[in-house]
């Protein structure tokens, strides 16, 4: 019986849909990797408006950065209630998620919102626009995770999920996850290191 | 479509039946679609042979859009102060060629073999995800559109196929053109990158039982580098463009180099991409004529893994070489020094491979078809420009000869002596797979030397015109600045020009070949070449389905292995035919095999990306229909299931005489 959906036998024991992620989780990361790369390269060169170290808010940074690493630590609950099957954590867990992702991106629109009023705009200086392009390319990566999270919450109200549940909120979390580790590694290079 | 039954007992003729289909809804309100008939069962369909079909025909169909801004570009150069093309003109016209022939006719090409193959050649009765590859496919084709687009809406793009910013920003690019460039690549980029993913998990995953990585055909073996390079190539060139973008629409100052801009940033990321991508061009034809040289020389493919690892090694050496494209920036002498050497170290897997297909036809009991004659041309003419490439590799050299004539002629050399005459070589050995049909031999021939003829004459002569100081690009050239004797600019460019013509010619005798094919073409014996591999082990064109039974592998060149063994004394023999051989297959038919069903939602999704791009240049309002048009797409498609559920197909339709035989297997 061969079939091309996933939960059959694969060459390698990997689902297809779990390597298919990893394929492109892959991809992302040279995605990322230029992107970063741009920055680095351009974020000491300020010829008008502020300098990072002039507005960076790092308690504040800090603390969006804690709640979005604790949305990876419900990510893997969620995960562990669908090994379970248990639906009604599953639910908690993911619309958990959901919130504390939301909580951060709300945190970077309030932040670009401040950093605007300071004079820092998209087309002030090569640092302004790097710095908003790669801080705003992972705010659309968490925004689509959410919209995923809360689809996923309610296809499974409907019990529509097509193949097994389990595998389809595992997929998500390694998404959320990989978005995590990139924001660690920004939030790292961009605010911690000074320029 | 979708599920095949057979009546259990093989007393009666294995007849396949076609269970027909009552589809469920996939949104509660839109029911999937059906028809198997007329053009809806191309548009919707998710075979992968279809797909790759449609690949062929859209690559080709952009094959003669780029032939002809070639020949208008050489038109142009024909004579002194040209009149066809005026300077403006001029500049779009390479840009859109170069920009078409890469990526939407050789990328796609390749991308079309290896759909229709791939599951073949490891035994796959199709990708794994067959939706996803219908969209790689329209969103490829709409990205192609859109770029085409620009030639009616104010002008195409005219920075040269690599867009170098600042050059590309909207002081020295006004029109619209570079802004349809941008976005539409980013169209083929998403087909590219969703592309990769499906067949490196296909080709990972899906395997025939018993087909270990190196029991895979070397075609296989390449695409899945490609792949590889791909997917890791394609963000690079993502980022590029999206910065390209917002600089020219949202006024970013990525390339701005009053504001501190390092002009170099473009030149990197894009060669990063760049340079991989050269790879992506020519390793499947690579893998093609690894396919055929062997089967026209009567010989196994001598030493083939290390035609395998210098493949797998050309792509990774391959991401260290981009520099030498900016040699002539000023990078510095380190830099230079180890971007010469590395560049040196990649010709030695190519070198590799040459000497391999020359030990293969070594010997070997040749047959001297059209697509063997592709296949050594590549191997020649790919050397001559494997050889001219060396020589940039030599930094002080390549300075001379940067941004000349003689780099056109170098990868004139290396993507049509090798890409191209690859692919052609792919068409003549597998067209009576595809289509159950011979293409002519005769009219292949003239095909073959008129090509290779043209081709010569076209792009011979640039090297002598590099040398002797031609600049790339330039638009007109005057007698009075032509020089004399018999290395003057008016002579090498008529003939160029000529030969460009020959080349033409050479195109249209293939495409009159496929007609006459068509038309009152051979019908193919089932194993016409005497072939090796699996893709072979089946009908021509094969089924739906592919294999009536899923092989179980042994060997390499699994289809050679069942119809020759060793005697006693140590000599091939032939024990079975290719028919007796696919008769086994038959005889042990699976009898509940359950294909993916065809869907909307891969080319809705598609079609929504070119709206929001266009909306992007004109109004945003537009955009926001395109997005909507996706999310409703991309929700239609996350509630439906690749494959319809069994339930589906339940039908007591009259006469059809099923019912559910074999279900509980699934």
């Amino acid at each position: 019986m061969t079939d091309t959906t996933h939960g059959h036998a694969s060459s390698t024991g990997i689902s297809n849909v779990k390597l298919g992620m990893w394929a492109f989780l892959g991809s992302e990361c040279l995605l990322f990797g230029g992107l970063i790369s741009t920055y680095m390269l351009y974020r000491g060169r300020v010829t008008g408006g502020p300098r990072p170290s002039q507005i960076f808010d790092i308690p504040f940074t800090s603390v969006s950065s804690f709640i979005l690493l604790m949305s990876s630590l419900t990510m893997v609950l969620a995960v562990s209630a669908a090994h379970k099957e248990d639906d009604r954590k599953i639910n908690l867990w993911l619309t958990v998620t959901a919130l504390l992702g939301a909580t951060f991106v709300g945190g970077q629109v309030y932040e670009f919102t401040a950093f605007y009023k300071e004079g820092l705009g998209f087309s002030t200086s090569l640092f302004g626009s790097s710095f908003y392009t790669l801080t705003g390319f992972h705010g659309v990566h968490v925004t689509v995770g959410i919209i995923m999270l809360m689809s996923l919450v309610g296809i499974l109200k409907r019990s529509k999920v097509p193949g097994k549940k389990a595998e389809v909120v595992e997929m998500i979390g390694l998404y959320w996850h990989f978005v995590d580790i990139v924001w660690i590694i920004i939030f790292t290079l961009v605010y911690l290191i000074p320029v | 479509m979708a599920i095949i039954e057979r009546p259990v007992s093989l007393e009666v003729q294995p007849l396949i039946v076609v269970a027909p289909a009552t589809p469920s809804s996939a949104m509660g309100a839109i029911k999937r679609p059906v028809v198997t008939k007329g053009w809806r069962q191309w548009v919707f369909t998710v075979d992968h042979k279809k797909i790759g079909i449609m690949y062929m025909v859209t690559a080709m169909f952009f094959f003669l859009v780029g032939g002809l801004e070639a020949v208008a570009i050489r038109l142009q150069l024909a004579l002194p102060n040209g009149k066809i093309l005026n300077a403006d003109l001029y500049n779009q016209m390479f840009t859109m060629h170069a920009t078409t022939m890469v990526f939407l006719f050789v990328m796609p090409m390749a991308a079309g073999f290896a759909n229709y193959f791939i599951p073949l050649q490891i035994g796959a009765r199709d990708v794994a995800f067959p939706r996803i590859n219908a969209f790689g496919f329209w969103a490829l084709l709409f990205g192609g559109l859109f770029i085409n687009l620009s030639w009616f809406l104010g002008g195409a793009a005219d920075g040269g196929w690599f867009m170098y910013a600042p050059n590309s920003g909207p002081i020295f690019s006004p029109s619209h053109g570079v802004d349809f460039w941008a976005l539409g690549l980013q169209i083929t980029g998403i087909a590219s990158l969703t592309g990769a993913i499906n067949l490196i998990v296909t080709i990972l995953n899906m395997r025939a039982p018993g087909m270990k990585l190196m029991r895979m055909p070397i075609f296989t073996w390449m695409i899945l580098v490609v792949q590889f390079l791909l997917a890791f190539a394609v963000p690079v060139i993502t980022v590029a463009l999206f910065l390209l973008s917002f600089q020219r629409n949202f006024g970013a100052t990525f390339f701005d180099v009053a504001a501190g801009a390092d002009p170099l940033l473009w030149q990197h990321l894009f060669w990063i991409f760049g340079h991989p991508e050269v790879y992506i061009l020519i390793l499947p034809s690579f893998g093609i004529i690894s396919e055929v040289l062997p089967v026209f020389s009567r010989k196994p493919l001598f030493g083939y893994p290390f035609v395998v690892f210098s493949g797998a090694a050309i792509g990774f050496v391959g991401w260290g070489v981009w520099a030498h494209h900016m040699f002539a920036t000023g990078l510095g002498p380190i830099s230079v020094a180890v971007f010469s050497i590395s560049t040196m170290a990649i010709a030695v897997p190519t070198g590799v491979k040459i000497v391999n297909w020359t030990l293969t036809l070594w010997g070997g009991k040749l047959w001297f078809t059209t697509a063997m004659k592709f296949s050594i041309g590549l191997i020649v003419l790919f050397t001559i420009g494997g050889l001219s490439g060396v020589t940039h590799s030599v930094a002080p050299s390549d300075t001379q000869q940067t941004d000349t004539y003689y780099v056109v002629a170098h990868f004139h050399y290396v993507l049509f002596g090798g890409a191209v005459l690859g692919l052609f070589s792919g068409f003549y050995y597998w067209w009576p797979k595809m289509f159950g049909k011979m293409l002519n031999e005769k009219l292949g021939s003239w095909n073959f030397w008129l090509m290779i003829i043209g081709m010569n004459l076209t792009f011979g002569p640039m090297h002598i015109l590099g040398l002797q100081g031609q600049p790339r690009r330039m638009y007109l050239w005057t007698e009075n600045r032509a020089g004399e004797g018999f290395f003057n600019f008016g002579f090498w460019n008529l003939v160029s020009s000529i030969g460009s013509l020959v080349l033409t010619v050479g195109v249209l005798v293939f495409l009159i070949n496929v007609f006459i094919t068509a038309r009152n073409g051979k019908v193919a014996p089932l194993d016409p070449w005497g072939a090796r591999s699996l893709e072979w082990m089946t009908s021509n064109p094969p089924k739906e389905h592919n294999f009536d039974s899923i092989p179980t592998v042994r060997h390499l060149d699994e289809f050679f292995h069942r119809k020759y063994a060793e005697d006693a004394n140590g000599q091939m023999q032939q024990i079975a035919t290719a028919e007796e051989v696919l008769k086994q297959l038959e005889d042990n038919a699976d009898a509940h095999i359950h294909m993916p069903s065809p869907s909307y939602w891969p080319i809705v999704l598609a079609f929504g990306l070119p709206i929001i791009t266009f909306g992007l240049i004109y109004s945003h309002l537009i955009s926001v229909v395109g997005g909507v048009i996706v999310l409703f797409a991309a929700y239609g498609w996350a509630l439906e299931s690749s494959t319809a559920p069994d339930s589906d197909f339940e039908s007591n339709t009259p006469g059809t005489g099923l019912d559910k035989v074999g279900a509980n297997h699934d």
